[in-house]
């Protein structure tokens, strides 16, 4: 919801107009000097601390040459201004492809910036926010993708915001820096959550085939139970043994699910954690893709048929990142 | 690089740090104790060890021994750790110790600011040009380290050459600051003890050998600008200290009597006397003493004219410094003298110099212009001859140097003449100050140098006042006409400043002094009151610091508004292949061939084929690579070809087409 700038503190107002939060619409971003922002830098602020002391000095003890030193290095603070703002000015970004990633790992936009002009740029850093920034130079006339990650912590379509390009060259006494926002997203997947694929139901089950799949048919084994397993499968009577002491057993069947299987929204443990269900639900599509037999995915609203292959994985992938996201 | 990390220093950098080290704390080496700049010679060496070795640095608690080692001995030596020299001297071990520390590019920032302190107090001990020159430079490499620590590995050539355009770009916007920004009288507060040490001149008290010390210095004591032709030499003497008190075998001036109302001197200025005004340019000299040619009639402001007739300064001068006078060369100065001071200017100690005072005894009762005439010949007959050698002089040095020695210079001259008068009882006394001076052709300023230092006699004469003798013109009149080297006998050897006078040794010397004065009156000497003058004459008229402030604005805002400009007209973007094309077109144009401006770069090469066959491999190729880099997918490659096929036709001869057809 859009609040009325009017309830916008002042500050924060400004900082909106000053800023352009939002969007460009206009690619490649051109960064004019109504677009770059010049402050003196942490050096730059004991640099002209150390001066005004110099000064000081200089006239109380009458120096001539002192206050010649103290003027000169003013004034190369001052002409730096110019060198650090030229350092960025007219870069063109424009947005590249990203990769989609799972949750918890770090996205990474590939960003393209372009030096169309004759003057080399130096040590120029771009970051998300107070991400870590990457540091690039640009030759004369170069043009350069530049790769810039940011860590992801939830599912969705990520959007990074705007990007920080930044710079203290040369002499590192102002920090120049621009707010390039570039239309970017990525999609970000659900952190899976490795659990092993669950029975086939009866309801959906295929016909079945010979392999030695994972089913529910045969007993094959005892293994450690992880979350997500069915309560139907724990091995009731070796936990009533043991007192409860050991960590719950789970019954292993040896199944046939070869063909196709459906890997469903209601299959996963209930829970009121949509993340969670959604988490096992990747878990399952990896493994399936994994086990090479064809899945189809369900979930509340949609359906994805069975199918195999690095581009079905994705299609169920992105479904369940971007599930209930308008 | 996470900005949550402080950036470290990269190997890369270090070169650069140790030289900025080197070149602020090298010059420091020579006013400070030996020991100290072996121990940072040593540190910054073992530092240039540990980097070629790529091993790690000291630990920390190493490091704060050695530098709390080193502060003790410092003071120690200074017996303070406050004060001028004993912080010149721990800036100096810090900027030694500071390499070995150096893991975050926060510490080597730290070196660099220490590097700005460690310039500015270098101008404590010199201002002159060379070191103006070595200021420029070493502010440039102290931004080259800048650029190397935010800008990452570049050429030392790349960042040479950013740095030198970053301070020419300054140097106009620092000069506005210098001549506007609004100056301040110094000193802000009381300065350390140690503050103006090391100056030279005359002194209190004229022990023997004192003033022949002072000859020996050819450093410059004022520079004096006449408002009109400079007087004649054996006029020049410019009033130093007056000596009282004599105790057999050192001259002192005496603290003015306490009532100060009574002592005023009053001067009788005949109707005919010469009048001359100058502006003198006076070195520190530590002493309140202005050095005015004899007699001042006006004062500079914060002056006055002591019952010694000497035009006296508030505050010892401390920094050179501009003071204007009017002096009157004819006068008759305190007719009416206190009987006290007369009284003083007879005293002489008792169980001194017996012969002396038994020849003086012998011309009591005379007129005492009988009596000094008798002691002026008396100097003139005997075989009296002037030297800075003079041999040692015992207890009775009067009595010496009168009967046995007969050699010396203006000390023993001044100082036996005014016993003899004391003993024959005129009212004598010694002054102190310069004879003479040097005209620098080349700016027409009058030089006056230590080794002018002189010291003559006054007597007192009832209705005449006090009246010059200068005994030392009895002997060599050349010394107060021509100066010391004058007047000094043939194959004594001259004090060093005097030798190498070879005439075009001595017209370079004139230049670089003129030069010298400039920088003095222009860099060092540029005061509030100096500021005020110089804007009063570009027409700002009474400028306050309100005025300076928005005229340095307006400046500094004109100026980088051209930067900006300039900076914007380069900053366009240029397409490095139009440019190497447009190189080859003039190339071409050289050689008779003007392509058209409507003239495609292929029509432009086939056209090119047909005129001049020699140039059409060339032209093609350069063709190509242009039409490829403009108008298709070009590469870097097609860029180095168009470069070189534009070095190609520059080596191209000229005129080949147009010898073959002949």
């Amino acid at each position: 919801m859009r609040l009325p700038a009017a309830s916008l503190p002042f500050v924060e107002a400004m900082r909106q107009r000053l800023f352009r939060f939002g969007q460009e619409q206009r690619l490649p971003v051109v960064l004019t000097q109504r677009r770059i922002f010049i402050v003196p830098s942490g050096a730059g602020v004991m640099f002209a601390l150390v001066l005004a002391i110099m000064l000081i000095g200089a006239i109380n003890y009458e120096l001539g040459l002192g206050h010649a030193l103290v003027f000169l290095l003013a004034s190369i603070g001052v002409v730096t201004i110019l060198h650090t703002f030229r350092n960025l000015v007219a870069l063109e970004i424009s947005p590249g492809r990203s990769e989609a990633v799972f949750a918890g790992d770090s996205a990474h936009f590939v960003i393209h910036v372009d030096n169309p002009t004759a003057r080399p740029r130096q040590a120029l850093e771009m970051a998300f926010g107070k991400a870590a920034a990457v540091v690039f130079d640009l030759a004369a006339t170069e043009r350069r993708s530049v790769s810039v990650s940011l860590p992801t912590h939830r599912r969705g379509l990520l959007d990074p915001g705007r990007l920080t390009l930044t710079t203290r060259y040369p002499l590192g006494l102002l920090r120049a820096w621009s707010y390039p926002h570039p239309p970017l997203s990525c999609l970000v997947y659900p952190r899976p959550q490795m659990s092993p694929l669950p029975g086939l139901s009866n309801a959906n089950a295929a016909p079945r085939g010979a392999g030695g799949e994972i089913g529910d048919d045969d007993f094959a084994g005892l293994r450690q139970r992880q979350p997500g397993d069915s309560l139907r499968h724990v091995a009731w009577k070796v936990a009533a043994r043991d007192g409860g002491e050991a960590s719950l057993l789970v019954k292993q069947f040896a199944g046939n699910g070869a063909g196709e299987r459906w890997l469903e929204w209601t299959q996963t443990t209930p829970t009121n954690d949509v993340e969670a269900r959604l988490s096992q639900l990747a878990g399952w599509v990896l493994a399936a893709e994994r086990a090479g037999t064809a899945y189809g995915l369900r979930l509340p609203g949609q359906a994805i048929p069975p199918a195999a292959g690095e581009a079905h994985r994705a299609a169920c992938l992105e479904a369940l990142a971007l599930y209930g996201e308008s | 690089m996470a900005k949550a990390e402080p950036a470290p220093v990269d190997r890369g950098a270090l070169p650069w740090l140790l030289a900025a080290a080197l070149a602020t704390a090298a010059p420091h080496a020579g006013h400070l104790p030996v020991w100290l700049s072996l121990l940072a010679g040593a540190l910054l060496l073992w530092r240039v060890w540990l980097w070629r070795q790529n091993a790690s640095l000291p630990p920390r608690w190493l490091l704060a021994l050695l530098t709390l080692a080193g502060v003790a001995a410092i003071g120690w030596q200074y017996r303070t750790l406050f004060g001028r020299d004993a912080g010149v001297a721990l800036l100096f071990l810090f900027m030694a110790a500071k390499p070995m520390e150096m893991r975050t590019r926060r510490d080597a920032l730290v070196l660099v600011m220490l590097g700005y302190f460690l310039l500015l107090t270098h101008f404590f001990y010199a201002q002159s040009i060379p070191v103006g020159a070595w200021l420029l430079a070493t502010a440039t490499l102290l931004s080259a380290v800048l650029i190397r620590l935010y800008g990452g590995a570049q050429t030392p050539r790349s960042i040479g050459s950013l740095a030198a355009k970053i301070s020419l770009q300054a140097l106009p916007l620092s000069l506005l600051l210098f001549l506007l920004f609004p100056r301040v009288a110094g000193p802000l507060w009381g300065l350390p003890q140690d503050a103006h040490a090391g100056v030279s001149g005359l002194s209190e008290r004229m022990a023997p050998g004192s003033i022949s010390s002072l000859i020996q210095s050819g450093a410059i004591a004022m520079r004096v600008r006449f408002a009109g032709a400079i007087p004649p030499q054996s006029d020049l003497y410019w009033r130093g200290p007056v000596f009282d008190d004599y105790d057999g075998q050192t001259w002192r001036a005496l603290p003015a009597p306490a009532g100060r109302a009574s002592a005023a001197p009053t001067v009788a200025i005949a109707a005919d006397a010469r009048s001359v005004s100058y502006a003198s340019t006076l070195e520190a000299h530590n002493q309140r003493w202005l050095l005015a040619l004899d007699l001042p009639t006006t004062l500079p402001a914060g002056a006055e004219l002591s019952g010694r007739l000497a035009a006296i300064a508030r505050e010892p001068v401390r920094s050179r410094g501009l003071y204007n006078f009017s002096s009157t060369l004819d006068f008759v100065a305190n007719r009416d003298e206190a009987p006290e001071v007369l009284q003083q200017a007879l005293q002489l100690p008792e169980g001194f110099n017996p012969r002396a005072r038994a020849l003086a005894a012998g011309w009591r009762g005379e007129a005492p212009g009988q009596i000094i005439n008798r002691a002026l010949s008396f100097f003139g007959e005997q075989s009296f001859a002037y030297t800075l050698q003079p041999p040692l002089l015992g207890r009775d040095a009067v009595d010496d140097f009168l009967f046995a020695a007969r050699r010396g210079f203006c000390e023993h001259y001044a100082g036996a003449f005014v016993f003899l008068m004391r003993a024959a009882g005129v009212p004598a006394r010694v002054v102190a100050g310069y004879q003479g001076g040097e005209e620098n052709p080349v700016d027409g300023y009058l030089v006056v140098r230590q080794s002018d230092a002189h010291a003559w006699a006054e007597v007192w004469l009832a209705g005449r006042g006090w009246q010059r003798v200068d005994p030392t013109a009895a002997v060599a009149p050349a010394r107060v006409e021509q100066g010391v080297a004058s007047a000094l006998p043939a194959g004594e050897e001259l004090p060093l400043a005097m030798r190498f006078d070879a005439e075009w040794m001595r017209a370079l010397r004139y230049r670089w002094e003129a030069v010298n004065n400039s920088w003095n009156q222009w860099v060092l000497g540029y005061t509030p009151e100096r500021q005020r003058d110089t804007l009063a004459r570009l027409g700002l008229g009474k400028a306050d610091w309100r005025t300076l402030t928005l005229a340095l604005g307006a400046a500094a805002g004109i100026a980088l508004t051209a930067l900006t400009l300039a900076g914007f007209r380069r900053g366009r973007p240029l397409d490095p292949a139009e440019h190497e094309w447009q190189r080859f077109c003039r190339q071409l144009r050289r050689r008779g061939l003007i392509r058209a401006d409507w003239e495609g770069p292929l029509a432009f090469a086939a056209r090119v084929a047909d005129e001049r066959p020699e140039l059409a491999a060339l032209t093609t190729a350069a063709a190509g690579h242009y039409a490829v880099l403009r108008y298709g997918h070009g590469n870097a490659d097609n860029l180095v070809g168009l470069r070189q096929c534009v070095r190609d036709a520059a080596h191209a001869p000229a005129r080949l087409f147009a010898e073959t057809s002949i």
